[in-house]
C-alpha cells in the first residue's frame, strides 16, 4: 500500500525481499546499500541475531528521484528467511507493494525454494493480498555456484506463470539491480494505473 | 486490495500537524512524529532533525507490529498504548483510529502521566482528521477521481529514474 502525500509531494511504496533461509536476500540489500549513493539512501537497518541471521527484517530506505514534481521513495524491506520465523514474516507482508522473490539456485535448496514460495502465497492471502495480482519478481541468486540448476529448471518449478525473472549473484552484485529496477518499475507501471 | 492507499492532502497535513505542534507544547516533549502503520513517516515535529526519522518510523511499526501479534496470541485485539523507559528519554507510543500511529518522545522535563493525558485529547482530534480523510479518498474514488499524480507519467519518465 503506497502512501501518497500531496502536502510535501512524496510517494512511498514498501517493497519486500521474501525467499528461504540463507537465499541471499539481505545480501541484495546490503550490495545496494554499497552501490547507492549517500544522498539517496538512508541508514541499513538489520535486526539479526548474534550469528547475524535475520530476526525480525532488514530495511533500506532509497530515493529514486523525481517524477512530475513527486519524490519517489522506496522502502525495502527483507523477512527472515527461517522457517519458524512465520509469523514474523507475515508482519512485514503488511502494507506491501511489490513482492521479490529471490530463490537459492543450488539443487539441495529446491525444495526449500518451493516451500517458501507456497508460504508467501499462504501469508499474502490471510493479508487479502494475491500474488498473481501483485508486482511480483524472481530471482534466482547464487548462479555462480557449482550446484546451481539451470534456470529452466527452475523457472518450471518455481515461475510457472512466466513473471520478470532475473539471475544474480548477491555477493558480487551481478543482477541485484537489474532486479530492484524491474520490480520498482512494475510498481510505478501499477500506480500509473490508478489501482 | 487489503488496504486502500493512504492519501494526504494540503488541508489535512495542516490539521495534523496543528494537532501534533499543540501536543509537543502541551505534554513538554522533544519530538513527535506519525507513522503509518506499514512504517511510512506521515508527519513529525520537534527537534526531528537530530534523529533517523525514516528509520524510526519503521521500527515502530515493526514494533507495533510485532506486539499486536502477541496481543492476538493471547486473545487480545491490539496492545494500543507502548511506553518505552530509557536513562533519559522515553518513548510514548500509541495507535490512533486503529489505523495511524503517535509517537512521543520526551525526558525528565515532562511526565508518563503527563504526556498519557494530552494523547488522549490529541487522539481523538487526530482520529476525526484521518476519518475525514478516509472518507474523501472513498468518495473521490466514488467519483473516479484518481488520486494519482501519476496517471499521465509516461514510460519514459519512469525510465528516467533509473537512468
Amino acid at each position: 500500500m503506497s502512501f501518497i502525500n500531496y502536502a510535501s509531494r512524496e510517494i512511498n511504496c514498501k517493497i519486500v525481499y521474501y525467499g528461504p533461509g540463507l537465499c541471499g536476500k539481505t545480501t541484495n540489500l546490503q550490495f545496494v546499500y554499497q552501490k547507492t549513493a549517500p544522498d539517496a539512501k538512508g541508514k541499513m537497518i538489520s535486526l539479526a541475531t548474534e550469528t547475524e541471521r535475520t530476526l525480525f527484517f532488514d530495511f533500506l530506505p532509497l530515493s529514486l528521484g523525481e517524477i512530475r514534481g513527486f519524490k519517489t521513495r522506496f522502502h525495502l524491506y527483507t523477512v527472515p528467511g527461517q522457517v519458524f520465523y512465520d509469523a514474523s514474516r507475515k508482519l512485514i507482508l503488511k502494507g506491501v507493494d511489490g513482492v521479490v522473490f529471490v530463490a537459492d539456485s543450488q539443487e539441495e535448496r529446491i525444495d526449500a525454494n518451493i516451500e517458501s514460495l507456497e508460504n508467501l502465497r499462504i501469508n499474502l492471502k490471510e493479508q487479502g493480498y494475491d500474488l498473481d495480482k501483485l508486482p511480483y519478481i524472481i530471482q534466482y541468486n547464487k548462479r555462480d555456484l557449482p550446484g546451481a540448476m539451470s534456470v529452466e529448471e527452475l523457472r518450471r518449478e518455481l515461475n510457472p506463470t512466466n513473471v520478470p525473472e532475473f539471475e544474480a549473484c548477491a555477493t558480487t552484485g551481478e543482477g541485484v539491480f537489474e532486479t530492484l529496477k524491474a520490480v520498482a518499475k512494475l510498481i510505478l507501471v501499477d500506480l500509473k494505473k490508478g489501482k | 486490495m487489503s488496504n486502500p492507499t493512504l492519501v494526504m492532502y494540503d488541508e489535512e497535513f495542516q490539521e495534523v500537524n496543528e494537532v501534533i505542534g499543540r501536543l509537543l507544547k502541551e505534554a513538554n516533549a522533544k519530538v513527535i512524529f506519525l507513522v503509518d502503520k506499514n512504517g511510512q513517516l506521515i508527519s513529525g515535529v520537534g527537534e526531528t532533525e537530530r534523529f533517523d526519522t525514516t528509520s524510526l518510523a519503521s521500527l515502530t511499526a515493526g514494533n507495533i507490529a510485532a506486539t499486536g501479534g502477541l496481543a492476538k496470541l493471547i486473545g487480545e485485539k491490539e496492545f494500543s498504548i507502548l511506553f518505552h523507559e530509557g536513562e533519559k528519554d522515553n518513548l510514548h507510543i500509541s495507535i490512533v483510529g486503529g489505523r495511524v500511529i503517535l509517537v512521543v518522545l520526551f525526558d525528565n522535563r515532562s511526565s508518563l502521566g503527563l504526556v498519557r493525558l494530552r494523547v488522549k485529547k490529541s487522539s481523538e482530534e487526530l482520529s476525526a482528521i484521518f476519518e475525514k480523510l478516509m472518507t474523501k479518498s472513498v468518495e473521490r474514488e466514488k467519483r473516479g477521481a484518481s488520486d494519482f499524480p501519476f496517471a499521465e507519467i509516461t514510460d519514459d519518465d519512469i525510465d528516467n529514474l533509473f537512468s
